[in-house]
């Protein structure tokens, strides 16, 4: 029981990280129709600054900001440079050129970092763990995580449904062209969307940082999960992300812990490991294909 | 026109043998990804061997990314357009399995400063490939060793779910004896709370674990932020503890049993010169067995060189590598039947210095002259 709990916890703590890179892939790709492959890099530019400050100043609270800026930053220099010349052109050319930013991306951050991983503490408030249960500690700073994630879920709630600016995010989602017939300033909303984005996926590598270590390709990794993640919200539905984050974080969390124990129980060790692993290593995936079959756009599919 | 001519025999001078600085040695390892460090070490190990060997040399430096089909696509291009008849460099397993048959088959040698995988060091032995490093499995079994020899008896075994991993946790478990329950972790995962939970839910006496490069540096963090390290004991073989990863995880590893077969505080003087040399060249990285291995693996192929002249007899060259006629930097070392090698392995602790870092301590050694078990499968 105990163990169930820890495990539900540590699915709510991964599901919050893929929410906060999904919440800014999806609208990217919902509302200017841009596959951004290189949103994981921005996620490493995130860790990397924070975790470079962090060193510097001895204090996490400062890498925290500077991370956050930086990705931002880096979202913006990335929507003016290229993103820009890549709306009118077809998703091919989308993936080729994100592609090639990844490539950038992690070649310059070798250049600058080297190859060796950076590591900082987790801040020292958050040091140590809280007793959840009796029998159960759990570390401090992944409730702050979860803490974390889940106030930036309501604070993109009411920004996308109470505000004006959240307003023509919505309408982009929906009709782009419309949105623009109607004299909107599209190209400041994509840019000021791109920096929200990127600086959600900045966020999320900073929150990641002390936890994982720090280190030049980390953002390729997560950026799958975050793709599967986008598809079964539905694309341009920061509802759906949150919704399909979270259930494919605890999915995968569960698979991964159970699975092969189960399988233990109906065959022998070595193999049921194997294939305990193999199965949940697809699971995400089979989900995917599951939700697509019953709603080809996602669960919640912002296009009409 | 005849500028164009000039340069284009200008090219064609140099890629003329005769030319060339010295014998082309092909080197592929990973330079890029989480494990970019791991192959950064191998290539500048391998540098100072060989200069420390004297022999003339070049190395062709190419970036496997960890992926077996890359490196088998450098492989074919640097053994049938280069005309490369020496590789070595591979870090992963994986890698190793589908390279090095291609370039055995392409008729040159591979000498392994690192991968040993089960099933090239048994039945599938072949003359003119050899290791340097250790075979996968006996780096592990000294684990094992260790944890037996500390007297516990239950444990739970942790390791990325490829060859490599496999080889770990069948070391180890071949030597400790005791009862271990075994967990397969993803190639790339990065966040092990989920085995945290299931090793606080197990409690173990001893929690062995295999992962090198960053994914050690995060698990090890992570068993101190589930509040593990106090309480359930850690051994680990020289991957997991590398001194890059305890410079990264910082204090927090004081405490930790290890193995290993050779560290920086060796008394002899091919280590010591080698320490040397490692931090004249490269002051701001800390040297790691990856380093060492390649180091030793660059004296061998240094000194095979100067034996037969280059690699214009590959037979000759097979035959020079094969005496291995060089002071290995881990004292003894001699090639076992199956071309792997025979040597000591040593326990170490994790203990703070004088400023509160960790640092590797060698204590005693605990197997003594050991080959691996697969040695006996090999017939060449």
């Amino acid at each position: 029981m105990i163990l169930l709990i820890e495990q539900l916890l540590n699915g709510l703590q991964y599901g919050v990280t893929l929410f906060l890179l999904a919440a800014g892939l999806t609208l990217i790709f919902g509302i200017m129709g841009v596959i951004n492959l290189a949103h994981g890099a921005l996620y490493m530019v995130g860790a990397f600054a924070a975790t470079w400050v962090a060193i510097q100043t001895g204090s996490f609270w400062a890498g925290l900001v500077s991370g956050l800026l930086a990705s931002a930053i880096a979202g913006i220099v990335v929507e003016l440079g290229v993103m820009r010349r890549l709306y009118a052109r077809d998703h091919l050319d989308q993936v080729l050129a994100t592609f090639a930013l990844i490539l950038i991306f992690n070649q310059s951050t070798v250049l600058i970092f080297g190859r060796q991983p950076l590591f900082t503490s987790v801040p020292e408030i958050f040091a140590g763990s809280v007793q959840i249960l009796p029998g159960l500690p759990y570390p401090t700073y992944r409730l702050f995580v979860i803490a974390v994630g889940l106030a930036v879920a309501v604070g993109l709630y009411l920004l996308i449904n109470k505000t004006r600016i959240g307003m023509l995010v919505r309408a982009g989602a929906s009709n782009r062209q419309m949105v623009r017939a109607l004299g909107v300033n599209i190209q400041g909303l994509y840019t000021a969307v791109f920096a929200l984005g990127a600086l959600l996926a900045g966020l999320a590598g900073v929150m990641a940082s002390p936890i994982v270590s720090v280190q030049v390709g980390m953002g390729d990794e997560i950026i799958l999960a975050t793709f599967v993640v986008v598809v079964i919200g539905g694309v341009g539905s920061v509802k759906g992300a949150f919704v399909a984050a979270i259930l494919l974080g605890m999915f995968d969390t569960m698979l991964r812990a159970f699975l092969p124990r189960m399988l233990q129980e109906i065959m022998p060790g070595p193999e049921a490991q194997a294939l305990g692993v193999g199965l949940s290593s697809m699971g995400i995936y089979l989900m995917m294909a599951l939700v697509l079959l019953v709603r080809p756009r996602g669960l919640f599919a912002a296009h009409g | 026109m005849k500028r164009l001519l000039t340069s284009a025999s200008l090219l064609v001078a140099l890629a003329m043998p005769g030319f060339a600085e010295g014998t082309k040695i092909g080197v592929i390892t990973t330079l890029s990804g989480p494990a970019g460090y791991l192959g950064e070490q191998i290539r500048n190990g391998l540098d100072l061997g060989l200069k420390a060997s004297g022999a003339s040399y070049e190395l062709i430096v190419e970036d496997d990314g960890r992926d077996p089909n890359t490196g088998v696509q450098i492989a074919d291009r640097m053994l049938n357009e280069e005309g490369i008849k020496l590789l070595t460099g591979i870090v992963f397993s994986n890698v190793s399995g589908a390279v090095v048959p291609e370039t055995l088959d392409a008729g040159a040698i591979y000498v392994s400063p690192n991968a040993a995988p089960s099933p090239l060091a048994g039945e599938k032995c072949h003359p003119n490939y050899f290791v340097v490093s250790w075979q996968n499995d006996s780096l592990h079994e000294a684990s094992g060793a260790a944890a037996k020899k500390l007297g516990y008896t239950t444990a739970v075994a942790l390791a990325p779910n490829y060859q490599a991993g496999k080889d770990a946790i069948a070391g180890f478990a071949r030597e400790f004896g005791g009862e271990v329950t075994e967990i397969y972790t993803g190639v790339e995962q990065s966040d092990f709370a989920g085995e945290m939970a299931q090793i606080r839910d197990k409690a173990p006496q001893v929690v062995f674990q295999f992962h090198p490069g960053g994914q050690g540096i995060a698990f090890l963090k992570q068993y101190q932020q589930a509040g593990l390290l106090g309480t359930v004991p850690m051994v680990l073989s020289e991957p997991s503890y590398d001194a890059v990863i305890l410079k990264a995880v910082g204090p927090a590893a004081v405490g930790i049993t290890g193995t290993t077969h050779w560290n920086d505080d060796f008394d002899n003087e091919a280590s010591k010169a080698m320490v040397a040399a490692w931090a004249t060249a490269f002051p701001e990285t800390p040297l790691t067995t990856y380093g060492q291995q390649a180091y030793d693996t660059g004296l061998l192929i240094g000194s095979a060189l100067n034996k037969a002249g280059g690699d214009g007899d590959v037979a000759a060259l097979q035959a020079a590598i094969k005496a291995a006629e060089f002071t290995s930097t881990r004292g003894s070392f001699a090639f076992g039947p199956n071309q792997h090698p025979v040597q000591d392995w040593y326990l170490t602790a994790i203990e703070a210095d004088a400023a509160g870092n960790p640092k590797i301590v060698t204590k005693e050694k605990i197997r003594e002259a050991v080959g691996d078990v697969y040695a006996a499968n090999c017939k060449m």
